[in-house]
């Protein structure tokens, strides 16, 4: 017995020491994870910060390229005029993956300042309050001038809450447009881009009979956001119950399988089994169809305006997208698609000053005109816009106007302010599929929607029990 | 004075940390997870009872499960009888056999993902060569939109790696077969295919049980990365797999609770599936 105590005593200490790491690494671990302070800002008690220590501002976005470097040019300017606040962009990927990592290091208690969501995500994010702190709370709590009215007709409406007020700050916006070879066309006597689906049928038609095969093909990504989000509120058709999603959370239901997007859809389907229409699923890029000639129209952002214009190699044009015929109040508005800025909460109290400082910023018109003019989006503050227009930047991109006329083409009613529905992306995935099993002649443009109506219900349903308790 | 019993523990201790940090903990989270209902930013949370089980009964979910039963059952069987087909057809070259054995063994040794991204670039509708040698066919292929052919291509490139895996496997096990319990029978008269299923056969039945063990595992869980990169679960979900399913509702979507239930319900349904699985197969294995 003694022997085998002597023996084990040396190798125990190293065990006692093991335990004792081990131990050590778990306190840590847990006391990284505890909650923060979440104390809320406060304006009187919150100290100024230093300019020898900035406070460090996390910003999660979905720029890359060059709309990432135009993003990081305002981000500089900011860092350079606020020596009390260093801004730290950081590029999360797609859309989805900053919505999907917000929601996982909110959970995780590591959210950062401002996230960056889209569109599709507002209500998923707005209808959780506790996450966010909203923005017109925040500006006027720092006293910085701040209104609804403050943004163009299309981007506030699309992110106002029923009560008018902005919980985010609109920021990247744009709108689909319709692009067109101009060469392609003139070749088969078109001399207009189509202004109304049946003419694009009829145009389709001559296309091919000049052998012009594919006369048509939408984003990629985003075509349920283009042919069916936007189709509704071009057109003046209500997309779910409740104005879109706006005014309830229970109860909300979509309204796509009605006759308009039953039409529309099977128009596509119609080209689309002659060749005529190309979509080739949300993983594949559409832009070179449009700039390599294979297809004579896109119906595509206007953010994309730049790239087109970089690829291709033939005069194009960029118009108002075409109209169901037969739709009374068409065209009625498009609204905005892109994303706005969102203010987290639980971060130190120290960072909201710098929050809306940043904001502010952004939202002045020397930073929208900057922004809109470096890439393909609108400026979304009217001064932004005011700017531009006494730069004379519209007078020299015509193509630029076109999503402006677009977004402003009428005052916008209940139901074409928005899509506001809870889990839209996982609404988009099911739309997606539908549209896939049309365009693969797979099932009618009806049976595809019914199905696409349903599980959507479903999901809308399902946000109601998660979010409406 | 040092207890005996405490050693033990103690020796154990780091794989018990592992194991409980990053298995035990994780799944008690998502076995709580699944019976309660918050938002995707884990605000508001409340026991849901049984809800989350039932919002996994819709349609989508039925598909997956379909999509996961076709997936492993085709992928098994095709990576089975390819990989012990090549490693019959090896075992009997000569010098060269070296060579034969690393050359279908690479195609295991290539990443998931990069073998993701190379049949996408092989089989990109329009752009492909492999698209274009399969127009030229008179197929008409296009994967983005036609389910069957994306499912095709997702079972294609996954028996391309898991039959160098079970390759591997069923060279090692003819190696063990006797040679001269195959003299034997040659001298008996027996004739080469009675060899092959009379003996070889039956010896190689724990080779077959290991192997397709694994490729089920392998076709359940690992398929992931083939099909992230690919199709993305789609098109209109015709390769959203359970475990894609899952990858979707929990990460994607920020449905935690929906991913707990489904969670659950795949380690129940692996559990039986594996259990069967043994009782079958090893009804027919002899082991030495």
């Amino acid at each position: 017995m003694s022997t085998t105590s002597t023996k084990w005593r040396e190798p125990r200490h190293r065990f006692l020491g093991l335990i004792a790491v081990v131990t050590a690494i778990g306190v840590l671990a847990s006391a990284c994870s505890g909650t923060p302070k979440t104390t809320r800002p406060s304006a009187s008690t919150v100290p100024a910060p230093s300019t020898s220590h900035p406070v460090n501002l996390t910003v999660w976005t979905a720029f890359s390229g060059a709309l990432g470097a135009a993003f990081d040019t305002l981000v500089s300017r900011f860092n350079a005029a606020n020596t009390g606040y260093h801004v730290i962009a950081d590029y999360k990927g797609s859309y989805s993956q900053v919505l999907s990592d917000t929601m996982a290091a909110f959970r995780a208690h590591a959210a950062p300042n401002i996230s960056q969501i889209f569109d599709a995500g507002t209500a998923t994010i707005m209808d959780a309050p506790g996450t966010y702190v909203p923005v017109h709370k925040l500006m006027a709590q720092y006293k910085l001038p701040f209104a609804t009215s403050d943004f163009i007709g299309g981007a506030a409406s699309y992110y106002e809450t029923s009560a008018d007020q902005l919980d985010s700050l609109p920021f990247n916006s744009s709108t689909p447009v319709l692009y067109y070879n101009k060469t392609e066309l003139s070749n088969a006597g078109i001399s207009t881009p189509p202004t109304t689906w049946n003419q694009l049928r009829a145009d389709a038609a001559t296309l091919g009979a000049h052998g012009q095969k594919c006369a048509l093909t939408s984003s990629g990504a985003y075509v349920m956001w283009t042919d069916l989000e936007q189709f509704a509120v071009w057109n003046g058709f209500p997309y779910a119950t409740d104005d879109n999603g706006y005014t309830a959370v229970k109860g909300v239901k979509l309204e796509i399988d009605t006759a308009p997007f039953i039409s529309h859809l099977a128009l596509l389907g119609e080209l689309a089994a002659k060749g005529g229409y190309i979509w080739n699923g949300v993983s594949t890029s559409t832009v070179p169809l449009f700039t390599n000639g294979t297809c004579a129209m896109y119906e595509q952002s206007s953010a994309d305006l730049s790239t087109i214009q970089a690829a291709a190699k033939f005069p194009f044009g960029v118009s108002e997208l075409p109209i169901q015929n037969g739709a009374p109040d068409a065209p009625q508005n498009t609204v905005v698609g892109g994303a706005s800025l969102w203010v987290l909460s639980g971060a130190p109290a120290v960072t909201y000053r710098g929050d809306a400082e940043f904001l502010h910023f952004l939202m002045s018109a020397q930073s929208q005109a900057y922004w809109a003019s470096h890439t393909g989006y609108v400026p979304v503050t009217t001064a932004g816009s005011a700017l531009l227009e006494s730069q004379n930047f519209y007078a020299t991109h015509p193509n630029d106007l076109v999503a402006v006329k677009e977004l402003n083409n009428k005052a916008p009613t209940p139901f074409t302010r928005g899509i506001r529905l809870g889990y839209l992306p996982e609404i988009r995935q099911v739309e997606a599929s539908a549209i896939a099993a049309v365009l693969s002649g797979k099932q009618t443009a009806a049976q595809a929607l019914a199905a696409a109506q349903s599980q959507g219900d479903s999901i809308l349903a399902q946000f109601a029990a998660q979010y409406g308790g | 004075m040092f207890r005996h019993r405490l050693l033990p523990l103690l020796l154990i201790l780091p794989e018990l940390v592992v194991v409980g940090l990053f298995f035990i903990w994780p799944s008690m989270r998502a076995l709580a997870e699944a019976f309660q209902e918050s938002n995707a930013f884990g605000l508001g949370s409340r026991f849901a009872g049984l809800a989350n089980f039932r919002s996994t009964l819709n349609h989508t979910y039925v598909q997956a499960i379909e999509v996961t039963a076709i997936f492993t059952v085709l992928t098994t069987v095709i990576a089975m009888a390819l990989g012990l087909f090549v490693a019959v057809q090896v075992e009997q070259t000569g010098r060269a056999r070296p060579i034969y054995r690393t050359l279908f063994t690479w195609t295991y040794a290539v990443p998931g993902a990069i073998a993701g991204a190379l049949w996408l670039f092989l089989f990109e509708p329009r752009i492909g060569p492999g698209s274009r040698l399969l127009a030229g066919l008179g197929v008409h292929w296009n994967f983005a939109l036609s389910g069957p052919q994306a499912l095709g291509l997702v079972i294609g490139l996954t028996v391309w790696q898991q039959a160098a895996y079970d390759f591997v496997f069923f060279s090692a096990g003819l190696q063990g077969v006797s040679d001269r319990v195959l003299e034997a029978a040659r001298i008996d008269g027996v004739g080469a295919v009675s060899r092959f299923w009379r003996i070889v056969m039956p010896l190689l039945g724990p080779t077959v049980v290991f192997v397709a063990v694994m490729d089920v595992l392998a076709a359940l869980f690992q398929s992931f990365a083939v099909i992230d990169i690919v199709t993305q679960g789609g098109p209109g979900g015709s390769t959203t797999t359970l475990v894609y399913a899952l990858y979707r509702d929990g990460f994607q979507n920020g449905d935690v609770g929906m991913a707990g239930a489904e969670t659950l319900l795949l380690f129940v349904l692996a559990a039986i599936l594996l259990a069967v699985q043994f009782r079958v197969l090893n009804r027919r294995a002899h082991y030495r």
